[in-house]
């Protein structure tokens, strides 16, 4: 299944947030969307999930999502959402419950993507007794057990410590390498983008608006490996991105 | 080198030296409880003791006051007289029935409220309207509507037990977080689950806690609906015991009105341990 985001621009009131934005997601790939702080990238990814409409401009899907996917566009949240009322277990029954999945099923689905998670003891645990890192674990497994065509993560790493942001990358990067989900990866982070992503979409501040497409070529698997090249080509994003920053920092002490 | 000079600034004690070092001291004291179990019912005794002393010893007259003891005695002959159950059952029947349905009721229109623009326009102004009015003045009109008996009685406990649970109920359910919410609906869970299985568990805590002050509220007006046209209940009791100048009787009602409020206290307490286990 492939989304195309085709010149969407959205407004709340009188601020422009995002304008003429238009690209594309392919099977197994994943897109990473960076930019300022302020700049719609999160809107942008509501938008793609159908939990808010743009203005104008239009997000589109093509093609059939895989066969037995439940919930085809499945976000990843930047503070977990997980209900503190449910254990691990529970937590991932919640969003099977409504598709009929149940008892028997519903336990051989939590078990398949615990373990693909490497969460299986802790499937009795409640949200309160684990870190950060294990929270954005357990919502991972919860994205994955609803079998997704795209996975939608708003800055799933942004609450993390950076020791536990680069274990997690690393999971990300097995998932991905075993797995070949495709995602669109909202980030601040140029680190991760570099790391996780196949092609950057890098935006100026307000109005958002597309300021290139940088495409990485490097397997993810290897990049670790290559860490000069992905410095050379961070630092590249970074001369895109810091006159924008600059500003996009300033802008806000105004208002303040 | 310098490895050599850490380990002996840190193996020396922080004693004031030659140098005129000295400890820092220690300002982060205070604001803070620490737990004393012992005490409160400690408080209780003492109180009592004193009580007791003060009127066996003639410093509290016994015609302001009685004695515990005596109000003690007061309590066993209703005890004896099988009175108490009467009394106690009368009571607690009116408080059930009236807490009960006046919570249902006041859940329901409080997730209502909470839940659809239409209800939230049309209700909260009427709730806002009616919650102040001192269900106790309306007596009259209960008895006129609902009848002398029984009606009237449940109708106070009921009207005055809805109107904070609406209250908290639709507090509650508006301090859910609101994503938890959209995640439910990026999972594409139905209405009904997101209300069942996000919602009412997120606005429990201000449901139970609200029940704490309907409960409390309920055992005030029983014993106004009790003072008019009640033949056994404990505010009947209370009632004919003023009326009587018979003190020790109506410290004996008082207290179990006491007893009954720490009771129901404490079984909220218990529940909110059971459904709310996920908090601590």
């Amino acid at each position: 299944m492939k989304i195309i985001l085709d010149d969407v621009s959205h407004r709340y009131g009188e601020t422009e947030v995002l304008k003429n934005i238009s690209f594309s997601l392919a099977d197994g790939e994943i897109v990473c969307i960076i930019g300022p702080s302020g700049c719609g990238k999160s809107t942008l990814l509501r938008f793609v999930g159908g939990l808010e409409r743009p203005e104008s401009g239009k997000v589109l899907l093509s093609g059939e999502p895989p066969a037995g996917s439940l919930n085809p566009l499945t976000y990843v949240f930047q503070d977990f959402a997980l209900l503190p009322w449910r254990t691990v277990e529970g937590n991932i029954s919640l969003v099977l419950e409504d598709h009929g999945i149940r008892d028997g099923k519903a336990r051989e689905v939590i078990d398949d993507v615990l373990a693909r998670t490497k969460l299986t003891d802790f499937r009795k645990a409640w949200p309160r007794q684990l870190s950060g890192g294990m929270k954005q674990r357990v919502a991972i497994a919860r994205a994955l057990s609803v079998r997704p065509a795209v996975m939608l993560m708003d800055e799933p790493l942004s609450a993390l410590d950076s020791q536990t942001r680069e274990l997690l990358m690393d999971d990300l990067v097995d998932l991905w390498t075993r797995e070949g989900f495709s995602a669109c990866y909202v980030t601040h982070n140029l680190a991760e983008a570099v790391r996780l992503g196949h092609r950057i979409v890098v935006l100026s501040r307000r109005p958002g608006e597309i300021r290139e497409i940088v495409e990485i070529d490097i397997p993810l698997a290897q990049r670790l490996d290559r860490l000069p090249e992905l410095d050379r080509l961070q630092r590249r994003i970074w001369t895109i991105m810091r006159d924008e920053a600059r500003a996009a920092d300033m802008e806000i002490a105004d208002v303040g | 080198m310098s490895d050599e000079r850490v380990a002996r600034t840190t193996g020396e004690t922080v004693r004031p030296t030659a140098g005129g070092e000295r400890q820092v001291p220690f300002r982060g004291g205070g604001f803070r409880h620490r737990p004393l179990g012992v005490v409160s019912p400690l408080v209780f005794v003492v109180l009592i003791l004193v009580w007791e002393l003060g009127s066996r010893w003639g410093i509290i007259s016994d015609i302001a006051l009685p004695a515990p003891s005596e109000a003690f005695q007061a309590f066993m002959a209703l005890v004896e007289t099988g009175m108490l159950w009467k009394h106690l059952g009368a009571s607690l029947y009116r408080l059930l029935i009236g807490w009960t349905i006046g919570s249902l009721l006041g859940i329901a229109v409080g997730l209502m409220i909470a839940l659809f623009s239409l209800a939230r326009a049309g209700l909260l102004p009427l709730v806002s309207a009616l919650f102040p009015i001192p269900k106790i003045a309306l007596l009259p009109l209960f008895i006129i509507w609902f009848g002398i008996g029984e009606g009237s009685k449940v109708a106070t406990i009921l009207f005055g037990t809805f109107f904070p649970t609406v209250i908290a109920t639709y507090g509650g359910v508006d301090n859910v977080d609101r994503n938890l919410i959209r995640m439910g609906q990026s999972f594409g869970l139905s209405w009904l689950s997101i209300v069942r299985k996000i919602i009412v568990p997120g606005a429990l805590p201000a449901i139970l806690s609200g029940f704490r002050i309907s409960a409390s509220i309920a055992i005030v007006l029983l014993v106004a609906a009790e003072m008019i046209g009640a033949e056994f209940g404990i505010g009947a009791y209370i009632l004919m015991a003023g009326a009587l100048f018979a003190t020790d009787q109506l410290i004996a009602g008082v207290a179990m009105l006491s007893v009954l409020g720490l009771t129901i206290g404490w079984l909220i307490g218990r529940a909110e341990r059971v459904l709310l286990g996920w908090r601590t």
